[in-house]
């Protein structure tokens, strides 16, 4: 039954091929499959593909491993301490009202146009989904569960990871799923801005080449890469699933 | 209050059973200072639990039953007076009681073994605590349902296991706030008998609050009636009434019938209408 997922693909590949070659658009506003196909393979002759593949999947990492632990640890102290809470809620919540591309230029002004810039504002796209699903789960946690485990000696560091953190897990991976979203939105964003690789930088210099082969090619392979990163997110959501999961473990 | 037992005969061997008093408890809810709106719910109750005895608190709602096991539990303070288990008052968390709750409270991504082993005192070694809690679910005749999660037990199954988590703790003093409460009737009388068995194998002191005047009846030896003397005014004991009768004892019990309409009349029902 898996398999009917591809029916869609085929289809608008089928479609894509018809517009293309029957003249409905131009070959610049729509080159066919094979073109792009071709235009692939010459990038990869040419060793540039795996190199932008390679520098922007590295990016995307980078900042969405250091943004979601960020967001995993100040979403903890926020939403288990009242005083935290109390102390610096207000003052993140002012940082996350702004849209977060607008931090692009000071980026680019501070850190300058090199890896950092780029990966750190990877982690700012990263770090909101995370901190925000965390800190609002952990004060919904069920207070009877923790007066329960409380009653029992449990307080403190134990108490956090024997009840807070399995019952925010879904959560939490809700948010890792969110941020890994934005951690590609970010990366496009930073890379169309000031970049000499990466896809964001094959997008703008096929644009202003004019070819349209190698920007949807890009497209696709940003498809491809953010799904094959979020199929890596499905795993780990099963294994917490079976971990900590509510429902029978045979699922 | 309570009637001098002699428990010294029966457990002089068995030393981890404490004592628990009451000493003129209040409960006040409220800012009290600057003249702010401060509600008393409860005033001047006192009384003792003897060493391995039943004793149920019952009374109206709201009427702070379930303050008095919080306190003495250590989930909540007493606003005034202090309770005391064998002489030493209680402040934090107390590792001498367990609680049951209402509700099972069990964590529903953990096994019921694993569930009942977080009632283990923390530092009991490995394998004994392993031991300890396949003993604790036999006795609660979980042990076909050891590696399900609660989510996969009936409600008594799960509260039947809730039991077994605070015995695990093995507790000087029981404390179960309306434990058969959410039960259906049927379960919540095999949850007596329940209770009653375990009891009896090893007689810890049972502190209950309920709602059930019949339950308070068959399981205690005391019963502390609490009630207010007027509307709005703080609630107190109305009457400690003992139930000086053999265990097991029919539910059909002449003395105990009598005993509920005398109970119901103080908690205000009138049971002379048909």
């Amino acid at each position: 039954m898996a398999g009917l997922g591809v029916v869609l693909p085929l289809l608008v590949l089928v479609a894509w091929h018809l517009l293309s070659t029957t003249g409905v658009f131009t070959p610049i506003q729509l080159p066919s499959p094979s073109k792009v196909a071709a235009a692939g393979i010459e990038l990869m002759r040419r060793h540039e593909l795996w190199q932008h593949v390679g520098i922007s999947t590295q990016r995307v990492i980078l900042g969405f491993v250091i943004g979601s632990a960020l967001g995993l640890v100040i979403g903890a102290l926020i939403g288990l301490s009242r005083w935290t809470r109390i102390l610096a809620g207000p003052t993140i919540g002012a940082i996350r009202a702004v849209p977060s591309l607008a931090w692009v230029p000071l980026m680019l002004l501070w850190v300058g146009v090199g890896e950092n810039s780029k990966v750190i504002l990877v982690a700012i796209g990263a770090f909101f989904p995370v901190y925000t699903t965390v800190a609002g789960a952990l004060k919904h946690v069920d207070h009877h569960l923790i007066e329960a485990a409380r009653s029992f000696g449990i307080h403190g560091i134990r108490l956090f990871t024997t009840v807070q953190l399995p019952a925010v897990m879904p959560s939490v991976v809700s948010g890792l799923r969110l941020a890994l979203a934005q951690a590609w939105l970010f990366l496009v964003a930073a890379e169309l801005v000031g970049a000499s690789m990466g896809l964001g930088f094959l997008l703008t210099d096929s644009q202003s080449n004019g070819r349209t082969d190698r920007l949807i090619l890009a497209i696709i392979l940003l498809a491809i890469l953010g799904k094959i990163t979020d199929a890596l997110i499905g795993i780990f959501e099963r294994w917490t699933q079976r971990r900590w999961g509510t429902a029978p473990a045979a699922s | 209050m309570s009637s001098a037992r002699a428990p010294e005969d029966t457990r002089a061997l068995e030393a981890e059973v404490a004592s628990v008093r009451f000493h003129d408890v209040g409960k006040s809810f409220g800012t009290s200072s600057r003249g702010g709106t401060r509600t008393q719910v409860l005033r001047d109750v006192s009384f003792t639990v003897q060493p391995g005895e039943i004793v149920a608190v019952v009374g109206p709602s709201g009427c702070g039953k379930s303050t008095l096991l919080r306190a003495t539990a250590g989930l909540d303070t007493a606003t005034e007076g202090s309770v005391t288990i064998d002489g030493s008052p209680v402040r934090d968390i107390d590792p001498r009681c367990a609680v049951g709750f209402q509700e099972p409270r069990l964590l529903p991504w953990r096994s019921i073994t694993d569930n009942v082993a977080l009632g283990l005192p923390r530092k009991t070694p490995a394998s004994r605590g392993r031991k300890r809690v396949a003993e604790l679910i036999e006795l609660v005749g979980l042990t076909p349902h050891a590696n399900h999660r609660p989510g996969e037990v009936s409600g008594g199954m799960a509260q039947r296991a809730a039991l077994a988590r605070a015995l695990a703790r093995n507790p000087q003093v029981l404390l179960l706030d309306e434990p058969f409460g959410a039960l259906d009737a049927l379960t919540r009388l095999k949850m007596q008998d329940l209770l009653l068995d375990l009891h009896r194998q090893d007689p810890t002191t049972v502190l209950l609050v309920t709602h059930d005047v019949d339950e308070a009846l068959y399981l205690s030896d005391h019963v502390i009636v609490l009630g207010r003397p007027a509307p709005g005014e703080p609630a107190g004991i109305v009457e400690n009434i003992e139930v000086d009768l053999p265990r097991p004892r029919s539910r059909e019990d002449s003395d105990l019938a009598r005993m509920r309409g005398h109970l119901l009349g103080l908690l205000g029902v009138d049971t002379t209408a048909h």
